[in-house]
């Protein structure tokens, strides 16, 4: 039977951690990403989870700390959001150069000023160039799911993960959430793999002094220079696409869920026009979709679940018989647009098929965003000649 | 879309209402209906504070995390609320107002086309003992009268949710609110909210 609780995104998330047998959690609490820390610390201290949990001062301590008990070969856990998040940022390239299978919850917080507790995208997108892969969620399910895939993913390729999932509108929301048996994790995420060594030739980079060309180390060997290294952890970023769609296919198998590998369509089949998105707002644009069907347009949505790497394939395959794709996303590159926009579009340049392209910008701060809105911004983008705009604008 | 229903829980900080919604979903999904949702709305939120929570129940597994805008039912946990916040205008004609109060629906003046149904929640809570540090607590009373003026979710359901909550005296005194809230509800220009996740 299964085991079905009726519960937050945030209890999910830790549940989640506890579930893949974490051993060092190390988190500093920020609304709205406060609910995992005490939970986990709950977990910690009933015995019911066999963690260290370091309680430290600041999220740049949090992560740095998180980094070193990876390198040593434990399995980590942490979680952010917004202004947290952006004080971890060094350590977030740290991780990522490091090659550490770190893995995260990012509470998808706007980022202040003015200060907002409520939910954006903003702070996440704003980690996009540090080397992580980021998977955002679209419900609680995938939360629960994408963090037990999470681990899977990190430790095979050596390359930290963050799971994206929107503050409030699912960190505080109860909806039913499935949780797997750990008998099943267990068997789906085995114990990590033990570290091999430590040196500029295996993934980990902990500390050595690089140069910016090959030299010969102590032992006469040539050791790669800065760029070297760099350049394998963009080739790992790229290839571990098919590690994602693998992750999630296996956990499909065993636990009859998938979350769409790296991308996932909703009525997308006989689609003539696309709307693109990411996150809680994505299932949102499923019922928009609803919505214009019923007014006679073809209209389906792509959900983009790995968002770093970008699976450009797969989404310029999946609006190769598009006319029209209409973004939406909750952040946006200040002077320019939303990013989602931008590496789409880019993506399409190298597509025989060039779709008429328009995208906005929705729910900056916690501003709600109906079905409905959703549905005649999309109405205008594909009968008229939007190209970008802000929806909800009130003065 | 027909097929859910969505509800507005407007309460004081502190008073109970996210752990009341809390226990409906709960006891709606037991119900059979597939897709519940309840989403506290955040910032200002402080003891005495009013809250709201946005919540749904659906035949379908629910997509939607926006906010309800016109709601099938309304629930009022402190009828001061109704000087506050404009319960009624975000009710959907046909729809059930639920309010805690001593007053009875006629004595709360509320006209419109939709029904009411009173309880003194805050009572029930204190005959049945559910006080923490001199707070009474209504989370699970409140309850009452909307099973009692709705066919949306039968009581056992409500009761085995409250049972997933609490453990011994405090269950005890959980349930007998619920009771007697039930009991004492008075309705007026009755329309009962169909029941569809079991039909």
């Amino acid at each position: 039977m299964s085991d079905v609780r009726i519960i937050t995104a945030n209890s999910a998330a830790a549940l989640a951690a506890k579930l893949c047998r974490v051993q060092v959690v190390s988190a500093y609490p920020i609304t709205p990403q406060t609910p995992v820390t005490e939970e986990l610390a709950e977990l910690v201290e009933s015995g019911e989870l066999k963690a260290e949990y370091l309680t430290v001062e600041s999220e740049h301590s949090a992560m740095a700390s998180v980094v070193a008990a990876s390198q040593v070969g434990a399995r980590v856990f942490t979680a952010s959001s917004a202004n947290g998040l952006l004080y971890m940022h060094e350590m977030l390239h740290w991780a990522a150069g490091s090659r550490t299978p770190v893995v995260m919850a990012c509470v998808n917080r706007g980022v202040g000023a003015p200060w907002t507790i409520l939910n954006d995208q903003q702070d996440s997108i704003s980690q996009r160039d540090t080397g992580w892969i980021q998977l955002y969620c679209k419900n609680s399910q995938e939360v629960i799911d994408s963090i037990i895939q999470a681990y899977k993913i990190a430790e095979q390729v050596n390359i930290p993960v963050m799971v994206c999932y929107d503050g409030f509108i699912l960190s505080h929301t109860t909806t039913p959430v499935e949780i797997p048996s750990q008998q099943l994790v267990d068997s789906y995420l085995p114990p990590r793999p033990p570290v091999i060594g430590i040196s500029e030739y295996t993934h980990m980079n902990v500390n050595p002094l690089i140069l910016s060309d090959p030299r010969p180390d102590v032992d006469g060997k040539m050791a790669p220079g800065y760029m070297d290294i760099r350049y394998r952890l963009q080739q790992d970023l790229l290839s571990c696409l098919d590690v994602i769609k693998l992750a999630d296919r296996d956990f499909h198998e065993l636990f009859g869920r998938t979350c769409g590998g790296v991308c996932w369509g909703y009525k997308m089949t006989d689609a003539a026009h696309a709307i693109v998105s990411f996150g809680s707002l994505a299932s949102e644009c499923t019922l928009a979709a609803d919505l214009l069907r019923q007014r006679g347009l073809r209209v389906g949505v792509l959900g983009v679940r790995s968002y770093r790497p970008f699976p450009k394939d797969d989404l310029v395959k999946a609006l190769e018989a598009v006319e029209t794709v209409t973004i939406f996303e909750k952040d946006v590159s200040y002077g320019y647009e939303g990013a989602l926009a931008m590496d789409l579009k880019s993506a399409l340049y190298e597509s025989a098929n060039h779709p008429r392209f328009s995208s906005y910008v929705a729910g900056l701060g916690g501003r709600d965003v109906l079905p409905e809105t959703l549905a005649d911004e999309a109405y205008r983008a594909i009968t008229g000649e939007v190209k970008h705009a802000w929806i909800n604008i009130k003065n | 879309m027909s097929l859910t229903y969505e509800i507005i829980w407007h309460g004081r900080g502190g008073q109970g209402a996210v752990t009341a919604a809390k226990i409906f979903t709960e006891a709606a999904y037991l119900q059979g209906f597939k897709g519940v949702s309840a989403k506290p709305t955040y910032f200002s939120e402080r003891r005495g504070a009013p809250v709201s929570v946005h919540a749904r129940i659906s035949v379908d597994p629910i997509r939607t995390f926006s906010n309800v805008s016109t709601a099938d039912l309304a629930v009022v946990l402190d009828d001061n609320l109704l000087q506050m916040v404009n319960v009624t205008s975000s009710l959907k004609a046909g729809g059930l107002l639920v309010i805690n109060s001593s007053r009875t629906p006629d004595q709360l003046g509320l006209n419109g086309s939709f029904s009411v149904a009173v309880s003194d929640a805050f009572r029930s809570s204190e005959q049945a003992g559910l006080i923490v540090e001199g707070n009474v607590l209504i989370s699970t009373s409140i309850l009452g009268p909307i099973v009692a003026a709705s066919d949306l979710v039968d009581i056992e359901n409500v009761k085995k949710a409250i049972e997933h909550k609490f453990r011994g005296k405090a269950l005890e005194r959980n349930l007998m609110a619920l009771e007697l809230a039930f009991r004492e509800t008075r309705i007026s220009n009755h329309s009962i909210l169909a029941k569809t996740a079991s039909a």
